[in-house]
């Protein structure tokens, strides 16, 4: 099975994130690491290939500095990967990154696509959606568990009030949600082989992509502006003496909610 | 003055509050018309009226309930080619921003997601304001290309009763799924325990509990307090990977983002993966022993000391005002 695992660098949530002044990320100067989304993503691909059979395929579109990533998902046992790697991407929203994305898999082919639900940067949890509906096959998002069984693939589509079951043909698209599993660590085996592991880059010409179809100019949304929203006015904090339930409950009488 | 489409959320006729929220939002941007999908339209009129619809399309075929999203999809795209609408809002759900990610792709139109407030420009167009990385900036985005579908958050904009009630003309739509839209087919679907507590996203009032609550026991004290309070319950995320609650109550950068009136954070430290979960919300409540938790810095109130005394007594107070 071919088994092509989407997968975006994405700064740390754990450091200060800003807008350059096109009002996109400024992804140079935070640490970039895989979206952690995208590990449940990985994970399930290498489970799934383990179990049925197949290659795993990694693909990201991003700056060369998303080459990390690449790596990293090839150390947990991905078996290839391709990047696709182009100046006149930057700013893409999602969807003109639909649009790249899903030329480079009609290059590639592909059985089964696995995103994670979302990406912890912009949070749009539109793209495998966008995917299905431009490759024009089965759209099996928000997955809490996966079954392959021949050419069927079922899911638990996961929601607020609980699951439904959804099956389909392949080839399909499939998002995962967080704690679908265990993502691995990569061994040290893992980190070693995958410096010999091939890594394709496309540029926009290589995949066939229309450059006035991405990038800024491409993207249909534009930032109008931004600001840092302005800092909450300092609170009261007071230390309990024996009377701190009393207190909250207090404010909460003045601000009536109780 | 052109249509604004807003895709009805209901459930057995009952209209969600975020659809409300959407027309409200609809009418600052032109003519409100709802669309609806599956039976019930009718006992749902007289309440859409109220908030200012002026027309609802309504499509009742099992197709919407026995395939995932596209069939939705499909059905909105052929309203924009007929309707030429100014715009499509949806609620900023897990399913309301897939719908609205293969409308856009359908329509090579622009989608915005997770929008905080919808406003109409200078130029009349719609101006979606975001709250990116848990609210630490502000950006207000335009589509600019195509019919802009936008997906509003669910409690972020105030839904108001229209100052002139609308006809909320029920307009029946002829539509048939294709067999594209069929490819994902629900087989079976399991309701969880849903007990009597509001949606987290959708509350007034969440109260979360964090590792401070120290087990899945000491984790019942904010069910109370919750309880107390008519609240929804979160959590932080070392609760849910602890086990102590389920994951689908975790509040923070990979669970669920919720601004309600009142947060009220119990044994949270507020590391900025959970603020970004809830730095939207009105008013800002927190218990925490350790002076130095972050979350004291986004509190409007904060009470250093131990959970297992504060809460209880907060308990005991409610009690006696309540009666």
């Amino acid at each position: 099975m071919n088994i092509v695992v989407c997968v975006k660098q994405v700064p740390d949530t754990a450091s200060e994130r800003t807008l350059g002044a096109d009002g996109t990320l400024d992804r140079a100067s935070a640490d970039g690491l895989i979206n952690e989304l995208d590990e449940y993503a990985i994970e399930e691909g290498l489970r799934i290939a383990e179990a049925h059979g197949g290659e795993v395929t990694i693909l990201t579109m991003g700056p060369q500095k998303a080459s990390e990533s690449i790596r990293k998902a090839l150390s947990m046992g991905a078996d290839k990967a391709v990047h696709l790697l182009d100046d006149g991407l930057a700013g893409s929203d999602a969807l003109a990154t639909s649009y790249a994305l899903s030329k480079v898999l009609a290059q590639t082919g592909f059985d089964l696509v696995i995103c994670g639900s979302e990406s912890t940067d912009a949070r749009t949890g539109v793209l495998a959606a966008m995917l299905a509906e431009r490759l024009g096959v089965a759209q099996l998002t928000l997955a809490g568990k996966v079954d392959i069984d021949g050419t069927a693939v079922t899911v638990r589509r996961m929601s607020d009030e609980g699951y439904a079951v959804v099956s389909a043909g392949l080839p399909a698209v499939v998002s995962v949600v967080e704690k679908i599993n265990e993502p691995r660590y990569p061994s040290f085996k893992g980190i070693m082989a995958a410096k010999k592991k091939p890594v394709q880059t496309l540029s926009l010409a290589d995949a066939g992509i229309d450059a006035g179809e991405v990038g800024l100019a491409g993207s249909a949304t534009a930032v109008a502006d931004f600001a840092a929203r302005p800092p909450r006015a300092a609170g009261v904090i007071v230390k309990d003496e024996g009377d701190g339930g009393a207190k909250v409950a207090g404010f909460l009488a003045e601000r009536k909610f109780i | 003055m052109a249509e604004v489409l807003v895709l009805a959320e209901q459930a057995g006729g009952e209209v969600k509050k975020v659809t409300l929220e959407l027309l409200t939002a609809a009418a600052r941007l032109g003519e409100p018309a709802v669309v609806w999908t599956g039976p019930d339209a009718d006992k749902a009129q007289q309440r859409l009226a109220e908030y200012g619809a002026a027309r609802v399309y309504v499509a009742d075929g099992a197709e919407f309930g026995d395939y995932v999203v596209a069939p939705k999809a499909e059905l909105l795209a052929r309203l924009v080619a007929d309707k030429a609408p100014s715009a499509v809002l949806t609620a900023s759900t897990a399913e309301g921003k897939e719908i609205a990610a293969r409308l856009a792709v359908k329509t090579d139109s622009g989608v915005l997601t997770d929008a905080v407030d919808v406003t109409a420009g200078e130029d009349g167009a719609p101006v979606a304001e975001h709250a990116n990385f848990g609210g630490a900036i502000t950006t207000r985005a335009r589509v600019t290309r195509g019919t802009p579908v936008i997906a509003v958050r669910p409690n972020a904009v105030t839904a108001a009763p229209a100052a002139q009630p609308g006809a909320a003309e029920l307009v029946p739509v002829s539509f048939t799924a294709s067999e594209a839209a069929k490819a994902a087919k629900v087989t079976e679907r399991v309701t969880a325990e849903k007990g009597e507590r509001p949606d987290l996203t959708e509350a007034q009032i969440v109260v979360s509990g964090g590792r401070g609550t120290g087990s899945a026991d000491g984790f019942k004290i904010i069910e109370d307090l919750a309880d107390a309070l008519g609240a929804a319950v979160g959590a932080s995320r070392a609760v849910t990977d602890a086990g102590w609650y389920p994951h689908a109550f975790q509040v923070g950068q990979t669970g669920k983002t919720v601004s309600p009136q009142l947060y009220v954070a119990v044994g949270i430290s507020g590391a900025i993966q959970h603020r970004a979960g809830m730095q939207t919300s009105k008013t800002i409540v927190a218990v925490n022993k350790d002076a130095e938790a972050p979350i004291f810095e986004i509190a409007d109130y904060g009470v250093v000391g131990d959970l297992f005394t504060v809460v209880p007594q907060l308990l005991d107070e409610i009690g006696k005002r309540s009666g």
